[in-house]
């Protein structure tokens, strides 16, 4: 039998499933730690999950509100500060760090500073807080993002967070350490990639019920293509008990 | 020529310029003539603010999201009618009562937002009409090694972040070769703050501060302040810091003014201590869309309170109690 889910839970589900065991995590604020939570409970019960204001290696047993709060070091491994942890990430010890944003380009560079022009912005948006640091020193980011033509944009309004910047080599170029950059993105649509040679975004997979066409039409720039597209496994009913009675039971993101 | 009187090539720089200058001599003068003797400091809020806060100043606010918030001594200033502040802004609750009173008017920005509840409008509100009138960008390493910086009492710390960005392009961080590696590095300046606040779980009479779990950027920013006035949950003897000193962050002689704060943080949380007030918080979340309803809020929770204490009874017991763990 087919389970119904809704399309925060497919998130959290297919950005839990990009998560290693024995690794290291940045994790913002949201969907990463319902996703961090689901992948401890799941297949990953050694992911370390790093917050940005101090927690190493909490145990995820009630979902964290805020990157600050009590429940990011919650039987955590060391409870230190933000630059303890930034400085981890500067020196090559973190794997993976989840970003999000409003706007994210073909290269992976994101934006979540302003819309519009900067001196007199439509809307002004939260700015980088630790998103370009994440964007910087960790080896492989996955951004996490509803995928339409308004987010997915051939030139992004500001440059918040590095992705790829202007393509191959470009982050090298900037003083950018060697060997990191954007690795995935997890998206409403489908799951995608980067070519390894033009850094463009690639289509890797989609979600159940979502055709190739429906994401190229909900991609404001041209995307490549994997030789084999696959569909992404809905969430298993395992993977949807454990997300809503012990990630997330007040349902705060069903 | 000699070669140590060549100077390094800036490659590219921020466009902005600094909000608050680099005075590196000033700064240990300054520290120099700060008492190092064993006094007590104790103040209210309001003889805090009244002392040390001046209309212009750059104000610096240490916490992250909601927790360890010093929320009694920002609805203080907030009361104060004093206005026009240069501010870091790493912040949440306490900027929103700041720019509901529209005291902002320069801001090193980071991360100014309500979280998982989503973007401040009344960040929107003054940064959209034009009413802070200037905007410097920094990632929050970038803040938090700029502190680092003026903590050691060094002009800027070299960092890889900010590289290639319209996040750099925005600051004022310049980027050179280094001379040892010839890679390319940020350079941050350093930040020093004229008045910086910081909620903490206990402190003494003196200044002498502990704080209970992860400490953000308390370290740096405590380092960073020309004036540091420490507002605690709870007032302990010296013998209790003395028998745990590995437990302090915060030594007395970088505090000015102490100010005790029986939960200083609500409807924030502290670490240990007591939980968020979400009823309070979702409430507010409401009030802040609209300037209207930001100004009903502050109405009946900051101006017609006239002092902390007065707050808490407003509160009332039987909910502090709740949230208390």
């Amino acid at each position: 039998m087919t389970q119904q889910y809704s399309p925060s839970e497919l998130l959290i589900c297919l950005s839990s499933r990009v998560m290693e065991d024995g690794t290291t995590a940045f994790i913002g604020t949201g969907i990463p730690m319902l996703a961090a939570s689901l992948a401890q409970a799941m297949h990953a019960p050694n992911l370390v999950p790093i917050f940005e204001f101090g927690g190493t290696g909490a145990i995820l047993e009630k979902l964290p509100l805020a990157v600050g709060d009590m429940r990011t070091y919650n039987k955590a491994l060391a409870a230190s500060g933000i630059c303890d942890v930034m400085e981890t990430a500067q020196r090559g010890f973190v794997e993976f760090g989840f970003l999000g944003g409003a706007q994210i380009d073909k290269y992976g560079n994101l934006n979540s500073t302003v819309i519009g022009d900067h001196k007199h912005p439509k809307v002004r948006l939260p700015g980088s807080g630790g998103a370009n640091d994440v964007g910087s020193a960790c080896w492989r980011t996955i951004a996490i993002m509803i995928h339409d033509k308004r987010r997915f944009m051939e030139k992004i309004d500001f440059i918040t967070t590095p992705g790829f910047l202007s393509g191959p080599g470009a982050r090298e170029e900037a003083g950018l350490p060697r060997n990191t950059g954007p690795y995935r993105v997890v998206t409403s649509l489908g799951v995608l990639g980067y070519d390894d040679e033009t850094k463009r975004m690639k289509l890797l997979s989609v979600n159940p019920g979502v055709t190739v066409e429906k994401v190229i039409e909900n991609t404001g720039f041209e995307l490549l293509f994997a030789d084999n597209i696959t569909t992404n496994e809905p969430p298993t009913e395992e993977e949807l008990k454990i997300l809503r009675e012990k990630v997330d039971p007040d349902g705060l993101y069903r | 020529m000699n070669q140590f009187t060549k100077s390094i090539p800036i490659i590219s720089e921020g466009e902005a310029s600094l909000i608050q200058p680099i005075d590196l001599d000033g700064f240990r003068e300054h520290n120099r003539k700060k008492s190092k003797a064993l006094i007590d400091k104790t103040m209210t809020e309001k003889e805090v603010i009244d002392k040390y806060v001046k209309d212009g100043d750059y104000l610096g606010f240490e916490l992250y999201g909601t927790v360890r918030c010093p929320m009694s001594l920002t609805r203080e200033l907030v009361r104060s009618g004093k206005k026009d502040f240069r501010i870091v802004g790493q912040g949440v609750h306490e900027l929103d009562l700041m720019f509901g009173a529209d005291l902002v008017r320069e801001i090193d920005f980071t991360y100014i937002s309500l979280e998982v509840y989503g973007i401040s409008d009344n960040m929107r509100r003054r940064v959209e009409s034009g009413a802070v009138t200037k905007i410097v960008e920094w990632s929050n390493a970038a803040i938090t090694w700029r502190f680092k910086a003026a903590s050691m009492g060094i002009p800027f710390i070299p960092a890889r972040s900010m590289l290639g960005t319209d996040t750099m392009k925005k600051s004022s961080a310049k980027v050179i070769e280094c001379p040892f590696t010839h890679e390319k590095v940020a350079l941050l300046p350093a930040l020093f703050v004229d008045v910086g606040f910081i909620h903490v779980n206990r402190a003494d009479i003196h200044g002498n501060c502990q704080i209970d779990g992860i400490s953000g950027f308390a370290f740096e920013m405590s380092r960073a302040c020309k004036t540091l006035i420490i507002s605690t949950e709870k007032i302990v003897s010296t013998d209790e810091i003395r028998e745990h000193p590995d437990r302090t962050i915060i030594p007395y002689y970088l505090v000015d003014a102490v100010v005790h704060a029986p939960y200083g943080s609500w409807p924030g949380e502290m670490s240990g201590m007591y939980e968020r007030d979400d009823t309070h918080y979702k409430m507010f979340i409401e009030k802040q869309k609209t300037q209207e309803g930001m100004d009903e809020y502050m109405k009946e929770w900051l101006y017609s309170l006239p002092d902390h204490q007065s707050l808490l009874d407003k509160i009332g017991k039987k909910r502090l109690q709740e949230l208390t763990l």
